[in-house]
């Protein structure tokens, strides 16, 4: 037990004297929670809306209107024809053009069915899906109350049924994008920290030549590896407490849930990364080799995990294989503790999976180590 | 005895670092290992250090299998790599702290061991072990690799790189662990530093070719050593080289070590043939063969 203590102490002693990793270790968290936060948002808004109007009528000035009081869409111009419109599409100045033919104030009071021509910027094709709809959504407002001005109702019984659709949205009220985005990027963080600096730690040793000395020492195997992975397990519940308070405080992020219950799958969670950690250690024998192997998961990992797309939109064979991804439940369990207030009964399979892979992984990696070469 | 060494054998894929090496080493010994670079010595030492395991053959380190009782082993030698090894972010003391903790014990108890090495660096005992100078860094090493009170020292090339003062010390040092019982295995690529040892091993491409004590090594070289010397030296290397009789030739300090192929022969003819050639301040005098001499010779 002194043993352990003691490079428990030695390492955390090291870590605090790398002038080079401190500041990463604890100012990185801070400044990529708040960046990545602000700017990581799926909401698509300042587009940039241009049209052609053959018309020139009140009712075609008044459809114009109704985009420039969207708060998504940005009028940006009106072009006298459409070869004018397709350049400036062609050079990025627009994203959207809509184009109302000739007569159509007249057709529209004889009820005529009119096509507007709606031209997208499609190379982001999530972006320009979301605007269509935006787009979609407007025009029917718009007919909607067209209609009622044109076509006075006769009597009570032709009048149009309305059916109006209130939605309710629930544990993210006001779809307050940062209220989703923060939990998951202050998992990225816990997970980036503890997989990197414990997949490096032992291979540094190796590179400098320390682990040579270690190793003709009596130092039992399993006191050098939780010496070693200890201060990593600590430094990541460290760095989701300051994520936590930062995710309250700046935020706003309602945490529903229990914090115990968040600490207690978290720092099982950890176990899982500091093993991968220490399997990538055993293999390889530079910190260079280390860093990279351990990207080459870190970005299958976050990109499979359900943080950035929906797990359910993805391939059948994907989404098996996500079930493998320890950051996927992490994710959920963050989002569902916290914003859902779920309970230990709730997110038990992910608590049990995220165990039985911390089994796995560091019994893997403590059974890969050797003391001799 | 203690250390016991018997047809070792180690390859890497197709090169083979030690061949059927058999050694022993008694209690309270100096051993030296020399060889050039590349001769196998750094993996004989891990092999004993229990950090590689033997192809074939059996070694033995104070009583102990290297692979059967590493454990033991592990708590009763001291091992300092070739290359700088401990922790070059922690001071001084922190590194012998450390290293005195993972072996049980502390500073106090076994300071009376290193007291005289650890005098010369106390000093600097608050500094990083990465700022020390190179003599300072060794001293340090060799204090972390005696701090548990080792019977056996397996020092691999403790002296490489090191100033000749410092080096000096190095020694002086190590016959006074020698006086406190301590057998001691080192390995060094200096020949003025295996007239020092008790006996040594002459090793090359992971062979032994000869062992004995240093004075002993000497008397096998049989053939009369010449020191020659003249204006012009490279000539006279080259001159000797295509000499009809040379044995050997090589450079040695300011002179060239000649030796003759024939038992008897006229020195006037040899200073005849160079002024032939045109050299001139030519001295031919016997020499008293060193180490080196003898391991030139057996090394051809």
């Amino acid at each position: 037990m002194k043993i352990l203590g003691f490079i428990i102490q030695k390492e955390f002693k090291q870590i605090f004297r790398n002038k080079g990793m401190l500041p990463i270790i604890f100012v990185m968290p801070i400044v990529q929670l708040l960046i990545l936060s602000n700017a990581a948002t799926f909401d698509i808004k300042n587009i940039k809306f241009s049209y052609i109007d053959h018309d020139h009528t009140p009712t075609s000035r008044a459809l114009i209107e109704q985009f420039d009081a969207s708060t998504y869409f940005n009028v940006v111009t009106d072009f006298p024809s459409e070869n004018k419109a397709q350049s400036a599409m062609l050079k990025g100045d627009v994203d959207v053009v809509l184009e109302i033919p000739n007569h159509f104030e007249r057709n529209l009071v004889k009820g005529k069915n009119i096509p507007l021509g709606v031209t997208i910027n499609a190379i982001d094709g999530a972006a320009a899906g979301v605007e269509n709809v935006y787009i979609t959504q407007i025009l029917q407002r718009f007919n909607k109350a067209i209609q009622l001005n044109v076509f006075q109702p006769t009597n009570a019984l032709s009048k149009p049924v309305n059916i109006l659709t209130i939605p309710s949205f629930w544990y993210n009220k006001t779809l307050n994008y940062k209220t989703y985005m923060v939990p998951g990027i202050l998992v990225l963080l816990v997970t980036m920290i503890t997989l990197f600096l414990s997949g490096m730690n032992i291979v540094r040793e190796k590179e400098i030549g320390t682990l040579e000395q270690i190793n003709v020492t009596p130092i039992r195997k399993r006191e050098f590896i939780i010496g070693k992975l200890f201060p990593f397990w600590v430094l990541g519940l460290a760095i989701l407490s300051i994520g936590l308070i930062i995710a309250k405080f700046v935020f706003n992020v309602p945490i529903v849930g229990n914090l115990g219950l968040m600490y207690l799958y978290t720092s099982i969670y950890i176990l899982v990364i500091l093993g991968i950690g220490l399997f990538i250690s055993n293999f390889t024998d530079t910190q260079q080799q280390a860093m990279f192997i351990s990207w080459f998961f870190m970005v299958i990992f976050i990109l499979m995990s359900g943080l950035f797309t929906p797990i359910e939109s993805m391939p059948k064979w994907a989404q098996l294989i996500t079930e493998f991804n320890p950051i996927k439940y992490f994710v959920e369990v963050m989002r569902m503790v916290m914003l859902k207030g779920s309970l230990l009964n709730d997110i038990l399979p992910q608590l049990l999976k995220t165990l039985l892979y911390a089994f796995v992984m560091n019994g893997l990696a403590v059974w890969k180590y050797r003391k001799t070469t | 005895m203690s250390i016991s060494v018997s047809h070792i054998n180690k390859s890497y894929k197709d090169i083979r670092a030690l061949q059927d090496v058999s050694f022993e080493v008694k209690k309270g010994e100096i051993f030296g290992l020399i060889g050039p670079d590349g001769a196998g010595k750094t993996t004989l030492f891990r092999i004993l250090a229990t950090l590689l395991i033997a192809d074939s053959g059996q070694a033995s380190v104070a009583g102990h299998d290297v692979v059967k009782d590493y454990k033991t082993i592990r708590n009763c030698v001291g091992y300092m790599p070739g290359k700088f090894s401990l922790y070059q972010d922690l001071t001084v003391e922190e590194n012998l702290e450390f290293f005195a903790t993972i072996f049980k014990t502390t500073i106090k108890e076994n300071y009376h061991l290193i007291e005289d090495i650890y005098k010369q660096i106390e000093p600097f005992k608050t500094r990083r072990a990465g700022k020390l100078s190179g003599g300072m860094k060794q001293k340090l090493a060799l204090c972390c690799a005696l701090i548990h009170k080792p019977e056996v020292l397996f020092l691999d090339e403790p002296t490489t790189g090191v100033d000749p003062v410092s080096r000096k010390e190095f020694w002086d040092m190590l016959k006074r662990l020698q006086q406190k019982g301590i057998t001691i295995l080192v390995s060094t690529p200096y020949m003025d530093e295996a007239s020092l040892c008790d006996r040594i091993a002459f090793i090359q491409d992971g062979k032994i070719l000869e062992i004995d004590s240093p004075e002993a090594i000497v008397k096998h070289f049989t053939k009369t050593i010449y020191n020659l010397s003249a204006n012009n030296m490279y000539k006279l290397i080259e001159s000797l080289k295509t000499y009809e009789h040379a044995h050997s030739v090589y450079p040695f300090g300011e002179f060239v070590h000649y030796t003759d192929t024939r038992d008897v022969f006229d020195i006037d003819e040899l200073q005849h043939y160079l002024k032939n050639i045109g050299l001139n301040d030519i001295t031919i005098e016997i020499a008293k063969p060193t180490i080196e001499d003898t391991f030139m010779a057996l090394a051809k």
